[in-house]
């Protein structure tokens, strides 16, 4: 038996009614040694943020931690300025994998999420032997690799246009 | 060193991101070929999600106030499975609609119907061991929308579902069978194949139907079989 899937169906302009009561952008408390602060904007193809989005990122149990202890997701909605943060625990590498995380991206005028990958910019000599990143043609490399500003980790999602993020299928 | 990620050819069920009859597409679609990524080992599972992440009423829409909401009670009930047909157990549906005039009880809505101080308009709840889910609400009303001249949404309720993996996740709409609004839904209509049209539509059932109380709809939801098949043998990350 093979079923077809359900087919994806824009989140649209109320995505936070139904999103925003499991919101939860902390994935490791404040002040956990070696968590990240991720902050970012998603941008339409106008350069305007995306007031009314939700931003997910996945990843694996952190090293010693039981998946059954690891909240395995993260959700933030967009602000009025499209703007999302995360703090949470560094990623692991996989085999042949950098340490990155999953991003979903939902929103109005999405007809199905976008997804993609943030890298770190302090693993340059692993992102270099990524097989993801070296199939990802050189000039648009950078979309997928976060920004160290400040101690925190810039990462703003381009829906579209000049510098439009990398999104996998 | 390494071969270029070919590009994703979109014939699946699932809208294309650029869909012009849905305007809120034109400055948000990607305008560059999604990039393949073949399923492998790292993908994360899905969440786990224990008994604290919904409550007990949450799947009641008509009991989060000290009075019932008006409009017609309805119950919406279904399956998660995967693509061959086994059930998804343990995770998480996330549901959110209009109120029985058509008004979200969003700050944004600005649509001139009344709210209801007895209707928020979201829930949620776990599959159970079979996969089954169960909502109690209210049928939403249509609405105008902003999208062209005259345009009007045909009833809906959204829903957010996980699965097993990252790449299961899926946030869809339901809509109810023989809504004359359905044929000229450019979000309906954004899926391009028949066959997954049909699939959005619950189906009245009246072995749900609790007699002298509610309706009852069927809508089961079939997540997955968007990655390309993995060889032979691969073992998935399950």
């Amino acid at each position: 038996m093979s079923l077809p899937p359900t087919p994806q169906q824009t989140a649209g302009p109320y995505i936070s009614l139904g999103l925003a009561p499991l919101s939860r952008p902390e994935l490791v408390p404040e002040g956990a040694v070696g968590a990240l602060v991720i902050r970012g904007r998603v941008l339409d193809g106008a350069g305007a943020g995306v007031p009314d989005g939700a931003v997910e990122i996945w990843q694996r149990p952190p090293a010693g931690t039981a998946a059954a202890d690891w909240p395995g997701f993260g959700r933030c909605l967009t602000d009025p300025e499209g703007e999302f943060w995360f703090r949470t625990a560094r990623p692991v590498a996989g085999s042949g994998d950098a340490p990155h995380l999953e991003l979903l991206v939902f929103a109005r005028g999405l007809t199905r999420p976008v997804r993609t990958r943030l890298y770190l910019p302090d693993e340059a000599e692993a992102n270099a032997a990524d097989t993801v990143l070296a199939g990802v043609p050189e000039d648009r490399r950078p979309t997928l690799v976060a920004r160290a500003v400040g101690g925190q980790l810039l990462f703003d999602v381009r829906l579209q246009g000049d510098g439009e993020t990398v999104f996998f299928g | 060193m390494s071969e270029p990620l070919g590009e994703v050819d979109l014939r699946s069920l699932d809208p294309p991101y650029d869909h012009p009859a849905y305007r809120s597409t034109t400055l948000r679609a990607p305008s560059r070929p999604l990039l393949r990524l073949a399923p492998d080992l790292t993908d994360p599972s899905g969440p786990v999600f224990g008994e604290r992440t919904v409550g007990p009423a949450d799947h009641d829409l008509t009991r989060q106030h000290p009075a019932e909401p008006l409009g017609e009670r309805i119950i919406v009930a279904g399956r998660l499975l995967d693509t061959e047909g086994r059930p998804i157990t343990g995770q998480l549906i996330e549901l959110w609609q209009a109120n029985a005039a058509g008004r979200y009880a969003h700050r944004t809505d600005d649509h001139p119907a009344p709210l209801d101080p007895n209707f928020t308009g979201h829930g949620r709840c776990l599959t159970d061991g079979e996969g089954r889910y169960t909502f109690i609400t209210i049928r939403p009303g249509e609405y105008p929308w902003g999208n062209h001249p005259n345009a009007w949404r045909p009833a809906h309720i959204h829903l957010s579902v996980f699965g097993r993996a990252f790449t299961d996740r899926l946030v869809t709409q339901m809509y109810f069978p023989g809504d004359p609004l359905l044929p000229i839904d450019p979000i309906f209509n954004s899926v391009a194949d028949p066959a997954g049209r049909e699939r959005l539509l619950a189906q009245l059932d009246m072995t749900l139907t609790e007699p002298a109380w509610a309706l009852g709809y069927r809508f089961d939801i079939v997540v997955g079989g968007r990655a390309p098949t993995p060889f032979e043998g691969m073992e998935h990350r399950r």
